[in-house]
């Protein structure tokens, strides 16, 4: 039997610190590894990677792969994804994962292009398991099984490569939990010479700009959120100062965006954040599955809704029907009140 | 001067429009319930190469591929502005993954000719993948720039675009030709023009055609959608649709909106009270 192929993970940083998202696909990756009885490689690529290597092994990493260049800072598709293929072809891993940011599903469709593979973007789950091909009833085993929502997450497919390799697939940002970080850990960072020269450089970055995001909707222990049933900007300052009062964030539907009452950096949802707070207030929120995805594993949902067929309350703890307008004041004065 | 652009562009389920209306007693999702629309990115991408057309001249050419029901976004496009309207429809193209999609989407666009930008959505609203973009400019073997949101500078060989990036933008210049991914922010698509809909509204494809219509009449009056399967495009068949996907859907299951334990609260003072006040105890805001 042929020897099995690795898990990798691309690991992407941004100055000197690699992203909490791609730290997140490597607690996945040593899961499935354990599970298939292979060792995690991570990937790093930019203009000096060596430092970085020695946090991804503490993060999960049995091995790293550095490539540095001056060609490969910054980022662009072309020389990273040649450089990745020509690693991906020399070592052959069976799995490479890759975090679901921009940056993530700018290069991970044109690397499964080039190598004619299967990918599977912002998979919310991975497993290993099995797949009998329904008409040969071919049986594969020790495959990856892909797990995301379609649909504007109304069904949740189960998605399979049973023959190309690598399997790969993007994972979506703030699902899989954070590993904790193994002081003890010991792993090989491992220098590769990049396949790339000045001639792939096809993207010129002239200027790049950095917005540090005041919202912290992930690390946020209570949301109140609020949706197209707010009805106006001004009545969503209601959202605005409950959120204050319990100190927590704000946090919006799609719509709400939409609508211009707040922007984009507080949407919950498919498009948006994944959050799972203790508390999470939904006002003026319908439930539309793309949101409800983005919010379900919050520890306690209390929803405020005029219509009391509203979606929201199906998965709700708490459901108030109210109009938000008299509910939320209410809810103010007296959460004043009792914490006097 | 001027350039040549194609937009590829997508008939999707309205997945935005699920409401309580279109969810089945059980909690699934209802499908015929959705209506068929323009992909909204697409949209974007389509404005994007208009207003390129506007200011430096040239062509636009809208491109899908899907069942014959597709013709009607082609329509859409032509109201809107395009010059030409391509459908690529066989039933060897059903069912393709991302892989195969950009394969025939590939072909196509060689088959068009000569271009300066190929344009899309970002993503399309039902599988949200975002990955034929970069797959089609892959197998076209030109550059690509993902997440464009604004046409900063078009010269002869180079475009320069602000894009989105992890917490921030950049601005980025490619040569050309180049395939642009853009998002939604980019601009607000124009609607439809009433001239254009007047001189377009009985733009067929030859697969809408009653059986013994006289195509070449249709042809004459520049009413004809173009329509190519995979013969016309000489693709093989084997790489294209499911038989040229490496990824297989292995379960698809229903999302079920099941009840938590659910307490209903009143609207008054006492029960917003006895609602806090559980909270408080269950030390959910500490």
């Amino acid at each position: 039997m042929q020897d099995k192929g690795d898990v990798w993970v691309f690991i992407q940083h941004r100055g000197n610190d690699i992203m909490e998202a791609s730290l997140e696909v490597l607690g996945k990756a040593r899961e499935l590894a354990a599970s298939l009885g292979v060792s995690v490689a991570g990937v790093l690529m930019g203009g000096a990677v060596e430092p970085l290597a020695e946090k991804v092994i503490r993060y999960g990493a049995d091995r790293v792969y550095g490539m540095s260049s001056p060609l490969l800072e910054p980022y662009t598709t072309s020389t990273f994804s040649k450089a990745l293929c020509s690693l991906i072809r020399a070592k052959k891993p069976d799995i490479v994962l890759l975090a679901a940011t921009p940056q993530g599903r700018d290069l991970a469709p044109r690397v499964a292009s080039s190598l004619r593979v299967g990918l599977t973007a912002d998979c919310t789950d991975l497993q290993i398991g099995t797949y009998s091909e329904p008409g040969t009833r071919k049986k594969h085993t020790d495959i990856l099984l892909q797990i995301r929502p379609a649909w504007g997450g109304n069904i949740i497919a189960t998605i399979v490569n049973p023959e190309t390799r690598p399997q790969m697939a993007t994972i979506r940002e703030g699902i899989m939990k954070l590993p904790q970080p193994m002081d003890s850990a010991r792993g090989e960072s491992i220098p590769v010479s990049p396949d790339v020269s000045p001639a792939d450089i096809l993207t010129t970055i002239r200027e790049q700009l950095f917005t540090e995001k005041t919202v912290d909707l992930k690390g946020a222990h209570i949301i109140v959120s609020g949706g197209a049933g707010m009805g106006s900007r001004e009545n969503f300052s209601l959202v605005w100062q409950l959120a204050h009062v319990l100190g927590g964030e704000v946090g919006a539907t799609r719509a709400a965006v939409d609508a211009g009452f707040i922007d984009h950096d507080h949407q919950v949802g498919q498009t948006g954040t994944t959050v799972r707070p203790k508390l999470y207030i939904a006002c003026g929120i319908s439930g539309a599955v793309q949101h409800l995805t983005g919010m379900e594993e919050a520890g306690k949902i209390v929803a405020i809704n005029n219509d009391q067929e509203a979606p929201i309350f199906g998965i709700a703890h708490y459901g108030i029907v109210g109009d938000v307008r008299d509910v939320i004041p209410g809810l103010i004065r007296i959460y004043k009140t009792l914490s006097h | 001067m001027g350039y040549s652009t194609v937009v590829l562009i997508k008939q999707v389920p309205d997945t935005t429009a699920v409401t309580a209306k279109a969810m089945k007693a059980d909690g699934t999702l209802n499908r015929s319930a959705l209506p068929a629309v323009f992909n909204p990115e697409d949209l974007n991408a389509l404005e994007m190469a208009l207003e390129i057309k506007e200011r430096y001249g040239g062509d636009v050419c809208a491109l899908t591929m899907g069942p014959p029901a597709a013709a009607e976004i082609l329509r859409d496009a032509l109201f809107r502005g395009v010059d030409r309207a391509v459908l690529l429809t066989d039933r060897c193209f059903a069912a393709a993954d991302t892989l195969a999609t950009s394969f025939v989407l590939s072909r196509a666009i060689a088959k068009i000719g000569a271009f300066d930008i190929i344009m899309c959505g970002r993503q399309a609203i039902d599988g949200n993948t975002a990955q034929v973009g970069p797959q089609v400019a892959e197998k076209l073997g030109i550059n690509q720039i993902t997440y464009v949101e604004e046409l900063n500078r078009l010269t002869d060989g180079e475009i320069v675009v602000l894009r989105e990036i992890e917490n921030g933008k950049e601005l980025a210049a490619s040569p050309l030709p180049v395939l642009l991914t853009v998002i939604n922010t980019a601009n607000t698509p124009r609607p439809p023009s009433v001239k254009r809909i007047m001189k377009y509204k009985n733009a067929r494809a030859a697969c809408e055609l009653e059986q013994g219509t006289n195509v070449d009449r249709i042809k004459e009056k520049g009413l004809l959608i173009e329509q190519w399967d995979a013969d016309m495009l000489g693709v093989d068949s084997r790489q294209c649709g499911l038989n040229g996907s490496p990824t297989r859907v292995k379960k698809i299951t229903r999302v079920v909106l099941t009840g938590k334990e659910f307490k209903k609260v009143e609207p008054t003072d006492a029960g917003l009270q006895t609602l806090l006040e559980e909270l408080i105890q269950d030390y959910t805001f500490d």
